[in-house]
């Protein structure tokens, strides 16, 4: 079946704005959630560097760690710790959508499977830390 | 007393007349039952019968109505005038597609998309009639049934901010209908619907998640796309690790 | 759905897994790292970090979440307007994790 097409010279074209993600709320927390990656991908190779420093002597590591006790370095973790925080609850909110979890005939709600994945990884950061404080030294 | 009345502030576009789009201001009867549509209506009918717009069953079903309505895309007989009263509304039509004229925009390119995914039965044989139908059983159905609730109305469209800024890509409800043939029992033709799993398929969407926050019937298409990847990832890694069992 | 063309998947697979790691391990590594240790909550020497496992595991917490940053600040930036220069990002963000991967293995065997 064939309509009339409209006439594409007549037609008006509104481009979307390159700041388009800072109009709406939704948009921004987005963009957010993107740029966390950032900021987790900036601590690691921090933590990278410190691991480094035990190739320049155990001094180096001490002398790194006690750097990191400045209020600028402070202030990086607290940000980037924020941003992964962000990571790890929209993460696992994505996670219940990607995947959904069949309990026999039933869907689990979808808040459910994400107050799980929040409480293993409560368990998970509990076992690191165990496991940090046995080995360390 | 003056009967109460609510501004709605209209995008007003008149091929090979205007440069642009303009605003024009019109003041409807403000009623406490009354949806966007109805205020559009009662300016058609009783004020400016030169304005354009496109409705039928106004009661969320036939997905003719969307627009913008103060920035989000909605289906104007759904959104109630109660909601925003006293303040102004603003109607304009749904972002990232051309406007012909008004509120009416040119949907050839979501109709193309549509029908790019091949929405339809694939059989790689079909079963002849007295063998009877293909049975489903309600597990099978539920897997695809969500899918299938589109009404086409692009709302999902105006909300994605990626199909703005690229118009190759092939949009959450197209991708959500390929899904749900995909999904379902009786379709063998997977295979066939590459696109989805091409760039400007699923590959385009950052999972912004609009599209299905704005979905009037709750179709969910981001959770569509993102099992899309899913899929797609997993039959890769499997062609890859182990090209010799294919399917 | 046949996919041969595009090498997309590659990328997002390294992507969630990469989502995955950084969601569970990356928030209690930076109290550890970024408050408990350079405040003295925690004294430590780093000697840990010689057990082959632990670097094994180091190795999966630094890399997997490069290649998670690699592919979402990639469509960030394409997203923020910087298509056109797709290629050259591309290679920025995906070679930058490359380079990660090859530093992070060479510190960790040094170690």
């Amino acid at each position: 079946m064939t309509g009339t097409r409209p006439d594409p010279s007549k037609l008006y074209h509104r481009k979307m704005p390159a700041t388009w993600w800072l109009q709406k709320q939704s948009y921004f927390l987005f963009m957010l959630r993107e740029l966390s990656s950032v900021f987790i991908a900036i601590f690691l190779l921090v933590y990278l560097y410190q691991i480094y420093q035990l190739t320049q002597g155990p001094e180096a590591y001490v002398a790194f760690t006690q750097k990191l006790a400045s209020p600028g370095w402070l202030l990086f973790h607290l940000v980037a710790l924020a941003f992964a925080l962000y990571h790890t609850i929209t993460w696992f909110q994505s996670s219940a959508v990607v995947l959904p979890v069949r309990l026999g005939e039933h869907l689990v709600p979808r808040q459910i499977v994400t107050a799980l994945h929040i409480g293993a990884w409560v368990v998970v950061s509990l076992g690191i830390l165990i496991l940090f404080l046995a080995l360390k030294n | 007393m003056a009967e109460p009345t609510i501004t709605l502030n209209v995008t007003r576009y008149r091929p090979g007349q205007d440069q642009a789009p303009t605003t024009q201001a019109y003041a409807v009867p403000y009623k406490e039952d009354w949806v966007v549509l109805d205020a559009l209506n009662h300016v058609k009918d009783q004020i400016d019968g030169t304005l354009s717009y496109r409705w039928s069953c106004r009661m969320g079903v036939c997905g003719s109505c969307g627009m913008m309505v103060n920035g989000t895309p909605k289906l104007t007989c759904a959104a109630f005038l109660r909601d925003y009263y006293p303040q102004e509304i603003r109607v304009e039509p749904l972002v990232n597609f051309p406007i012909i004229r008004d509120l009416v925009i040119d949907m050839t390119d979501f109709m193309e998309k549509l029908k790019s995914v091949k929405p339809w039965i694939i059989r790689k044989e079909e079963k002849p009639v007295s063998e009877g139908e293909y049975l489903q059983t309600p597990a099978e159905l539920e897997a695809f049934h969500q899918f299938t609730q589109c009404i086409n109305c692009m709302l999902c469209y105006a909300a994605c901010p990626v199909y703005g800024l690229e118009l190759k890509f092939l949009g959450p409800a197209a991708i959500a209908l390929g899904y749900r043939y995909n999904m379902d029992s009786r379709d063998q033709g997977k295979d066939e619907r590459e696109i989805i799993g091409n760039h400007d398929g699923i590959w385009d969407c950052t999972f912004v998640g609009e599209c299905s926050v704005v979905c009037p019937k709750h179709v969910d298409p981001a959770a569509a796309i993102q099992r899309s990847k899913v899929d797609v990832t997993k039959n890769w890694f499997q062609s890859i690790l182990m090209p010799w069992g294919q399917r | 759905m046949t996919t041969e063309k595009t090498t997309e998947p590659l990328w997002w697979g390294l992507f969630s897994a990469g989502g995955v790691v950084a969601a569970f391990l990356v928030p209690v590594h930076i109290i550890l790292v970024g408050f408990a240790l350079p405040l003295g909550w925690i004294t430590d020497t780093g000697t840990l970090y010689r057990y082959g496992w632990v670097k094994a595991y180091l190795f999966v917490l630094i890399v997997l979440p490069l290649y998670h940053w690699a592919h979402r600040f990639y469509f960030a930036l394409n997203d923020m307007g910087l298509k056109p220069m797709n290629k050259t990002l591309a290679i920025l963000c995906y070679g930058g994790a490359v380079i990660g991967t090859v530093v992070t293995a060479w510190i960790l065997l040094k170690v």
